[in-house]
């Protein structure tokens, strides 16, 4: 950045600099200034949101220790087929991401418009699964604080308020993982459509890639919270 | 404040106050030094509504028995006090204003890297702020600006939730303002601004930054499992249905406590340009200044349980939080020597900003060193929750975050608005705030080694004489809060003008008009040498 600006548009005014292209905002000298001040800036905001999540999953520990019999019980009456499937999809759709940066890098319309597209639906299957899991939970009264009466079996010999403990840390960690995950699609047709209107383009390609970088973040979330919540502790006989 | 500023007399020269008109042009601005002024009228109400609380305590207060309000109404203006000064005010103080208006002018920059973030970061502020006026307004809240459960949970009736999510959603205004400036200072530097050639401001408001980015999310997460348990009944931190309190007091001081740094980092960088600019001296040790602001920020991370010590934490926890807390006293130390090195065989000056930076200096010890009192497990036994502890934290909060914020005000006012205070009126303002503050806060050590618990309505008869006089010592401060407020609005339309350098004071922001122009600077600045390059003031000792 500063090689730049030291040796050729230092004397120029800074409209004529500026005009060299559309893309570049005008608090930045150059367009790579632009792109490394943007990805550091999603990088910074990923540790922000490390934090966020570190909250609840020391929380989430911290209770599991305390109170082992429910939160195994609870972790019984999830069902991991499905959490598996979503873990697969999530990790697919990592992939196309990948695929959709490495496109738009290239400048390749029709393959980013298609990666990007179905990244969006691997996304909504994500979606469509976890909400089908909250509805049999929801059938199974276990949702607590709205709808908690669970069936005796699937308390295990637990105590009632352990296994609801576990059900609130169920809820608020993969709600506010689906939170992000829509704003993430949200995020990803933003871009769809800017690439289908042709407003990507090379000097910009890097909003498609900072957008990458939020989407594999949301899914490392899931490689964590799967285990925590599906696998370990609650498969016993 | 926002009108009154877009008021200032015609002049030829165009800059980032006269460049537009109108509300619009100021609700809509992405320029950083708008914003910071923005936030200087919103947080400026904030103080005077987080100080009208303080006034009726301090009223109150004036008997053994409360003079004022009934003892419900008390807590609530206590609860009220704190989340409005704390959130409200402190956090957002030096960096939303000053640091927003600063940091690009310092790196030579044309602003922010994210500008509409800076924007957003206001109106996330604005939004949180009515939340929490909305629960002073519709009867208030009385659990203590700490929130602690399961008081707060489970047993309290008043607007605990509106409160919460009002601190919750100014927290990510704070987020957005640390990562802008994080990538503001690493990517876009002007040539020759090195990291060692940064102003000591710069370092102190990374560090601050630090602390925003990684440190705020946690009370996000706590204030939102606090509402999760308060609208659902389900047992996360009330002992009574199988939660644990203890853990959100982990969450909440796992910010809370870096928070105080978040308040004091600031007024640090503050004082470190003032006392180098009218000392006319290089820093002692510009290098140890600078990483202690990140050592600071480092090891305020680590040092949460001693808020907890009574609280059934274990003691061996207890052990290591203490050595910890000492520990972030030696960065805090090496600055405070740093500052009066800077000092010995300076040439000088005493004028408003300076006044405020001494101030600064003593008070920020005193409040410091009783905090050492504080980090040791015997003593804090004897002194937790007493009027003690109000003392200490004042001392940090008051006289230390609230002088530099003043002086650091001063001090750039002419940068910000081109036009000079009266300056007889400033060095007096500062007097009289000195000794408020002084007459405010020094009984209540008395109080509190005494053993006056905090937070509480009534207290026994023999301690009327120096709460008689912490309240006096409370109004003698309210004058002195209310004086700059004055002529500095005063300056704004009737001030001589500035020029460029009032101060004389080196630095980028300093070469540029004032006002500055809306791109900061008419030529790209270039940093072509080393910070503080005041001339050696020996021949002023001949």
């Amino acid at each position: 950045m500063s090689e730049s600006a030291a040796s050729g548009p230092l004397a120029l005014p800074r409209e004529s600099a500026h005009s060299a292209s559309p893309a570049l905002h005008h608090q930045f000298e150059d367009i790579e200034q632009q792109h490394d001040a943007s990805n550091f800036g999603m990088w910074v905001f990923l540790a922000t949101e490390m934090l966020f999540f570190g909250g609840v999953f020391t929380g989430y520990i911290i209770y599991r220790s305390l109170y082992y019999s429910g939160f195994a019980a609870g972790s019984h009456g999830l069902e991991i087929d499905l959490g598996a499937a979503m873990m697969f999809v999530l990790l697919a759709s990592s992939f196309t991401m990948a695929m959709a940066v490495h496109a738009a890098r290239e400048g390749k319309h029709r393959p980013l418009i298609g990666f990007l597209s179905v990244t969006i639906i691997l996304g909504v299957a994500f979606l469509g699964m976890k909400f089908t899991e909250y509805f049999h939970k929801w059938q199974e009264h276990m949702v607590p604080g709205l709808n908690f009466h669970p069936a005796l079996e699937s308390l295990r010999g637990a105590p009632e308020h352990t296994v609801e403990l576990f059900m609130c840390f169920y809820f608020f960690m993969t709600g506010l993982h689906a939170l992000h995950m829509i704003i993430g699609i949200g995020l990803l047709t933003v871009m769809a459509i800017l690439a289908w209107r042709g407003k990507i383009l090379r000097e910009n390609y890097n909003r498609v890639e900072v957008s990458g970088l939020y989407w594999h973040f949301v899914d490392i979330i899931w490689i964590y919270l799967f285990p925590l919540l599906y696998l370990i502790g609650g498969r016993y006989k | 404040m926002s009108t009154a500023v877009a008021e200032v007399p015609v002049e030829s020269r165009i800059h980032y106050l006269n460049a537009d008109y109108g509300v619009k042009s100021w609700l809509f601005t992405t320029d950083h030094k708008r914003i910071a002024l923005l936030y200087l009228g919103s947080i400026t109400l904030m103080f005077f509504i987080g100080g009208a609380a303080a006034v009726m305590m301090r009223l109150h207060l004036i008997e053994p028995a409360g003079a004022l309000v009934q003892p419900e109404t008390y807590n609530k203006l206590f609860t009220m006090h704190g989340v409005v000064m704390v959130f409200f005010f402190l956090v957002p103080s030096i960096p939303a204003t000053l640091g927003n208006f600063l940091v690009p002018m310092m790196i030579g920059a044309r602003d922010l890297a994210f500008p509409r973030l800076n924007l957003l970061s206001w109106y996330v502020y604005i939004t949180g702020a009515a939340f929490t006026l909305y629960a002073l307004i519709s009867g208030g809240v009385d659990t203590g600006w700490t929130f602690y459960t399961p008081l707060s949970s489970h047993y309290l009736n008043t607007h605990v939730i509106a409160t919460a999510l009002g601190v919750f959603i100014t927290g990510f205004s704070s987020i957005l303002t640390g990562l802008n400036f994080i990538v503001t200072i690493h990517k876009m530097r002007a040539p020759g601004m090195t990291w060692k050639r940064m102003p000591l401001f710069l370092w102190s408001m990374y560090a601050t930054s630090i602390i925003f980015v990684l440190g705020t999310p946690v009370i996000a997460i706590a204030l939102f499992l606090l509402g999760l348990e308060r609208l659902f009944h389900v047992g996360i931190f009330d002992p009574a249905i199988g939660g644990d309190p203890v853990l959100f007091q982990h969450l909440f001081w796992f910010y809370s406590h870096p928070a105080v740094y978040i308040m004091i980092l600031p007024g640090m960088g503050v004082v470190s340009e003032l006392v180098t600019c009218f000392a006319r001296k290089k820093p002692f040790g510009y290098i140890f200044i600078a990483y202690s602001s990140l050592a600071i920020a480092m090891i305020s991370f680590f040092v949460w349980g001693h808020h907890m010590f009574v609280s059934g934490q274990s003691v061996y926890a207890g052990f290591i939080f203490s050595a910890l807390s000492f520990a972030v006293a030696i960065p805090s130390a090496i600055k405070v020597f740093n500052w009066t090195a800077t000092l010995y065989k300076g040439s000088i000056s005493y004028q408003a900003p300076m006044l405020y930076a001494l101030g600064f200096i003593g008070l920020f010890t005193m409040g410091g060193l009783t905090g050492l009192f504080l980090a040791s497990l015997a003593t804090d036994v004897h002194l937790h929750d007493t009027y003690f502890v109000i003392a200490h934290f004042h001392y940090i909060m008051v006289g230390g975050a609230v002088m530099a914020y003043l002086g650091g005000i001063h001090f750039w006012w002419p940068k910000i608005t081109g036009r000079l205070y009266h300056d007889g009126w400033a060095r007096f303002a500062a007097l009289v705030i000195f000794v408020g503050f002084n007459l405010t806060f020094f009984p209540q050590y008395m109080l509190g080694y005494l053993g006056m618990p905090r937070r509480y309505a009534v207290y026994p008869a023999e301690f009327q004489v120096l709460n008689v006089m912490s309240s006096a010592g409370a109004s003698i401060l309210g004058v002195g809060y209310l004086i700059p407020f004055i002529y500095l609005l005063w300056s704004i339309r009737y001030g001589p003008i500035a020029g460029a350098n009032p101060w004389g004071a080196k630095g980028l922001e300093w070469e540029t008009p004032s006002p500055p122009p809306t791109d900061n600077f008419e030529e790209p600045p270039i940093a072509a040498e080393e910070p503080y390059g005041y001339a050696e003031p020996e021949h002023a000792h001949v």
